[in-house]
């Protein structure tokens, strides 16, 4: 469904992503991790249209979608949501929700009702009258989800969603992003709550300063030398076999 | 019961005239006129997010190009006013596309503003066809079919009209998808941006908006008070106005700009007649613009949402 | 087309103009490259710094030089006092709020002169007003040589203290790096309260460096706070090279553009410099900041 062929984003004189590649299939989970400052959100940026890429192709559902505006990518049927949570603050979840399902009608009560379903599937009914503002840091990250949801992608960023969530708060989102896959939604996700990677991703890609050093299923990645010393430091692998 | 507040609002304003000197009608026209104004900053400013310091330039586009079609082209003003209104709109366009184009935004966006309203002010200033800085006389024919008027009563109904109609404008923002995909820009523009909002599109087009209501309202003050120049149409205190009685009132609500207008207009009245209070100042006038400063530091400072969300529950745009 | 020593003179007139132009805006740029507030008072607060200077003249008959270091002192006070009570206290979040409590600040300070002053044109008369300085067609007034060279001297003597003395460094300090400067123990706030007070003691200085020559009235204040905004955006916010720069260029702008276009329309120059750069380049010349 996604190609993204040899990616590279530089600022200033600094290499952000170089020559990145992945795939995602249809109906897939996908993980990317890779140690801190590794570029991934940059690479889901660029691939979200927020950055311009120096290099590389996007190509969706066979279509180039390189360098197109983020709304007109949205439109391709891709969507992103951001680490750092950016709620609509001063308007309620329902409003805050719609606003993302007026992309599919331009009706305010269909609008209405996908958001109120949307809102269901992600756990949030009961909040559907809160100000965006009012929630917590879990509140803001299913109101990301939902947002995005409810623009009905076929294709769904994940950034770092479980981030600044307990144990149990986690489990529900992974039950969550469980059940819109089910739903026909692909996914894409940054993770760095382990747990959740392994539990939900069938194939995992690992950044490490730019590059995408390995490719493979969870346990393979755990294995993997090069992405044990990514994480731990040059040397580390060699020490943890000894 | 909040509709039953309206209506019985709405009753009163339409019996008003019938009760009051010709005086009262006067000011609660300018209530009305001024809460139009007020509301075609507001589509823009308070609904979008987008703050401009030169809302003037819209005003002075309508007023002047009904005026030149009038007076130098002997066009009926009544005619002449949707022509100015889209030129308004034109020109809302204009400079939106132009600033956004550019990616201003907040107080570099407001600021571009106000040159541009300067810039409109200087050419009408120094240009043959808007007669200089003498500025345009209307010739009077107080004939209603010549869009003058010989009492205070239909302007006040008219005054009325435009207000109601600014009403309904925000109230539509505030049920459609346009005005949801506004106020997405104005919390958050790249979120907005994630979830496929064309950003540049929609500001564009509530510029074009805004410009044109503004517009509409030049081309009535224009008619009612016969005479207009480059510091009336396009001078900084008319700007200031629109973004004052907005902001006093609650940006971003449907009755903001109606509940700043009274508010602003009861301190106008009220500081009129304090010349006898204060017999050491040279010319009152100025004390309401000074009281005005002092709301809108009040304002920002300890009430950014307005007088409206000390009356109800604030339920935002 | 215009005689070369005409255009000459214009440029010369332009220069000297300039020089308190930089004064002006280097307080604006100061400003913002501190507190990263948009001081949309600044042309009000420099009207108002005018009148001062008139009525020192008109009631006590101190010459507008005399009076510097007392306006210059007197206007950092106001400004550091209006930063603490207003403007430091209330400018939390939105740029957007920090630009509308000056404006603010401005609509009081532009009508309360119209309140209490009138709106007439006031003027100085100096003795030494008359005197011209002649440069081939050119014909410099003597004070506004004087006002220019003073204006480059205070400039100069700002650029030093910010370089060499402790209050300078802290001042870069926080202008580079808020968070760090709070850390290694710099009164933030206090810093804040100090730059916005050397701001609005340059325009003291330039008050009384403009009376000798100019006028004063209540819209004064609007039709300055165009002129030091275009500089400082052509120049780049934060910059003070930029402030130079630029009020040099924007002088001699505003003096060729009357020279050709006549005293009204020449000003549209400034506007138009302004839009121009914002739309191509917000960064202005030497800024760093979009």
């Amino acid at each position: 469904m996604l190609e993204v062929r040899d990616l590279s984003k530089a600022f200033g004189g600094l290499k952000a992503v170089d020559q990145a590649s992945l795939d995602v299939r249809t109906g897939e989970i996908v993980g990317l991790i890779g140690p801190n400052g590794a570029g991934k959100t940059t690479l889901f940026a660029a691939i979200a249209g927020f950055h311009k890429p120096d290099g590389g192709r996007i190509v969706l559902d066979g279509r180039d979608i390189t360098g197109l505006a983020p709304h007109q990518i949205c439109a391709a049927g891709m969507v992103r949501t951001f680490q750092i949570t950016q709620p609509f603050a001063r308007i309620s979840v329902r409003e805050n929700i719609m606003v993302g399902a007026y992309f599919r009608t331009a009706d305010r009560r269909t609008a209405t009702r996908l958001a109120e379903s949307v809102a269901a599937q992600v756990g949030m009914t009961d909040q559907l009258d809160q100000p965006g503002s009012d929630l917590t840091v879990a509140g803001r990250k299913r109101l990301e989800l939902a947002r995005a949801l409810a623009t009905r992608p076929r294709l769904l960023l994940l950034d770092e969603v479980m981030a600044g969530l307990n144990p149990t708060e986690i489990g529900d989102i992974v039950e969550v992003i469980r059940t819109v896959r089910a739903g026909g939604v692909t996914i894409l996700l940054i993770e760095h709550v382990m747990q959740a990677v392994t539990s939900l991703a069938e194939r995992v890609y690992v950044l490490n300063q730019g590059r995408m050093i390995a490719e493979g299923t969870p346990a393979a990645i755990a294995e993997n030398p090069e992405v044990v010393e990514a994480y731990l430091g040059h040397g580390a692998a060699k020490v943890l076999r000894a | 019961m909040r509709n039953l507040a309206v209506a019985a609002a709405l009753l009163a304003a339409l019996v008003y005239p019938l009760l009051v000197p010709n005086y009262l009608i006067t000011v609660g026209m300018l209530i009305f006129f001024i809460a139009f104004l007020g509301q075609s900053w507001n589509v823009a400013g308070g609904f979008a997010g987008q703050t401009s310091f030169g809302h003037a330039v819209f005003f002075g586009v309508g007023a002047y190009t009904s005026t030149i079609l009038h007076v130098s082209h002997g066009w009926n003003p009544w005619l002449a006013w949707p022509v100015a209104t889209a030129m308004g709109g034109l020109v809302g366009a204009g400079i939106a596309f132009l600033s956004f184009r550019a990616g201003l935004r907040g107080s570099y966006f407001a600021l571009i503003t106000l040159a541009f309203a300067e810039v409109f002010r200087i050419v009408a200033n120094s240009a043959a066809f808007t007669r200089g800085g003498l500025g345009m006389l209307i010739k009077a024919d107080s004939r209603l079919e010549n869009f003058q008027f010989t009492t205070p009563i239909a302007p006040y109904y008219l005054a009325l009209a435009l207000c109601l109609v600014s009403l309904l404008i925000a109230w539509w923002l505030t049920r459609g998808r346009f005005g949801a995909r506004l106020v997405a820009i104005r919390e958050n523009e790249d979120a907005a941006r994630a979830l496929g909002i064309d950003v540049f599109a929609e500001k564009v087009k509530v510029l074009t908006l805004s410009g044109a209501m503004c517009a509409a309202g030049g081309t009535f003050y224009a008619q009612k008070y016969l005479y207009i120049d480059p510091t009336i149409a396009f001078g900084i205190d008319k700007s200031v106005e629109m973004l004052l009685v907005t902001m006093v009132g609650g940006a971003g609500t449907i009755f903001g700009p109606l509940i700043g207008s009274i508010v602003l207009t009861a301190i106008n009245e009220l500081t009129r007649n304090a010349a006898g209070v204060f017999p050491a100042l040279k010319n009152v006038q100025p004390l309401s613009l000074v009281v005005y400063g002092v709301m809108l530091i009040i304002i920002v400072a300890r009430l950014p949402d307005g007088f409206a969300s000390l009356l109800w529950r604030r339920r935002h745009a | 087309m215009l005689d070369p020593q005409i255009i000459l003179a214009g440029v010369l007139n332009g220069l000297l103009a300039g020089g308190i132009y930089v004064l002006v805006a280097v307080g604006l740029t100061l400003i913002y490259g501190v507190l990263h507030i948009i001081n949309f008072a600044h042309g009000s607060l420099l009207m108002l710094a005018m009148y001062a200077v008139f009525f020192l003249w008109k009631l006590s008959g101190i010459d507008p030089y005399v009076a510097l270091p007392i306006v210059t002192g007197g206007a950092f006070a106001v400004g550091f006092v209006l930063y603490r009570a207003v403007i430091g206290r209330y400018s939390h979040g939105k740029d957007e709020n920090i630009l509308l409590i000056t404006l603010g600040v401005s609509i009081i300070a532009d009508n309360g002169a119209l309140l209490f002053f009138g709106g007439d044109t006031e003027t100085i008369d100096v003795p030494y007003a008359g005197k011209i300085i002649e440069l081939g067609a050119a014909f410099l007034p003597l004070p506004k040589v004087i006002s220019c060279a003073a204006a480059i001297a205070i400039c100069l003597a700002l650029g030093l203290f910010m370089a060499l003395s402790d209050t300078g460094k802290a001042i870069r300090a926080v202008a580079k790096e808020r968070q760090g400067a709070r850390l290694v123990g710099i009164d933030v706030e206090h810093i804040f309260a100090v730059s916005y007070g050397i701001g609005i003691a340059c325009l003291g200085a330039a008050a009384c460096l403009l009376m000798p020559t100019f006028y004063v009235t209540p819209q004064s204040g609007y039709a300055f706070v165009l002129v030091a905004f275009t500089i400082v955006v052509l120049g780049g916010m934060g910059s003070f090279v930029g402030a130079a720069v630029g009020g040099f260029l924007i002088g001699v702008t505003e003096s060729i553009g009357g020279l050709l276009l006549g005293e009204q329309l020449g000003q549209i120059g400034i506007s138009l410099i302004f839009i121009l750069i914002l739309l191509l380049k917000p960064t202005g010349l030497f800024g760093s900041r979009a």
